[in-house]
């Protein structure tokens, strides 16, 4: 059942790929990056429930969620000022 | 299944990250590729390593490579492309090598390999009455191996200290 739903979620994840790659401005790969982290985050804690001990994975989720953010806040300041300071 | 559709994620990040002229595309499409590299990572049940690759690869590098792309050019300059030949030789002959050199590798995960013979059998017998701990990585690298672990902080911290110093100085000339 959980590996059926990582499948899942895998295969739309894989279907952004399509703006990463033909994306014509820098905001498709931006939003590409920003999906693709909310994908894993998901999966990550699936992966949790297939080897039966979610607790250690949420952290992993929760860390994750953090630095997609940070990741796209970065790209986002950089491409707005040019600088990131 | 899945997993093989996260490998070809990843060949299709890495081809693409290459490909990109826009060097900002480049670092965007590299943070996707250690996500992805993140989950692959969990699914093979490494969960600590999967953090390290988040924090360091997604996020740190990243940010590094935004900082420097903030103080050269953004794009690539378009080069004329020739095939060297004598560079192209040695790096498939060193590629085949290497490939030859896996060769004799153990299978993954196999018992019989040396390093699960030798002192991972008494790690795993006297691990959880020597260090008190219920994890088994953190007894071997903040227990056994601590001294080692000591030292590569010490040097982590040494680099940073000494980058931190660099940047300082050059702003100060600047101002």
């Amino acid at each position: 059942m959980f590996e059926i739903t990582i499948l899942v979620i895998v295969v739309s994840a894989f279907l952004t790929l399509y703006r990463m790659v033909k994306g014509p401005t820098i905001y498709d790969r931006i939003l590409t990056a920003n999906i693709i982290g909310t994908k894993t985050v998901v999966v990550i804690v699936l992966a949790g429930f297939v080897f039966a001990s979610p607790q250690f994975f949420v952290d992993i989720a929760l860390v994750y969620a953090l630095i997609n953010f940070i990741l796209v806040l970065a790209f986002l300041k950089y491409v707005e000022k040019g600088r990131l300071d | 299944m899945a997993d093989l559709i996260l490998l070809f994620f990843l060949l299709v990040c890495a081809v693409t990250a290459v490909a990109q002229r826009e060097l900002l595309n480049s670092a965007i499409i590299l943070s996707i590729y250690s996500l992805i590299m993140a989950v692959v990572w969990v699914r093979l049940g490494a969960v600590d390593v999967a953090i390290t690759e988040a924090s360091v690869g997604a996020g740190i590098s990243t940010v590094l490579f935004i900082a420097v792309l903030t103080r050269v050019k953004r794009r690539e300059e378009i080069t004329r492309f020739r095939v060297q030949v004598l560079p192209l030789i040695v790096v498939l002959a060193v590629g085949a090598a290497l490939i030859y050199g896996t060769l004799d590798m153990p299978d993954f995960g196999s018992a019989a390999a040396v390093s699960n013979t030798h002192v991972v059998p008494r790690y795993l017998e006297k691990g959880v009455e020597e260090t008190g701990t219920d994890n088994y990585v953190a007894a071997i690298l903040a227990s056994y191996r601590g001294y080692d672990t000591l030292g590569e902080t010490t040097v982590i911290f040494t680099a940073g200290l000494c980058v931190v110093l660099l940047i300082r100085s050059e702003k100060k000339r600047r101002l």
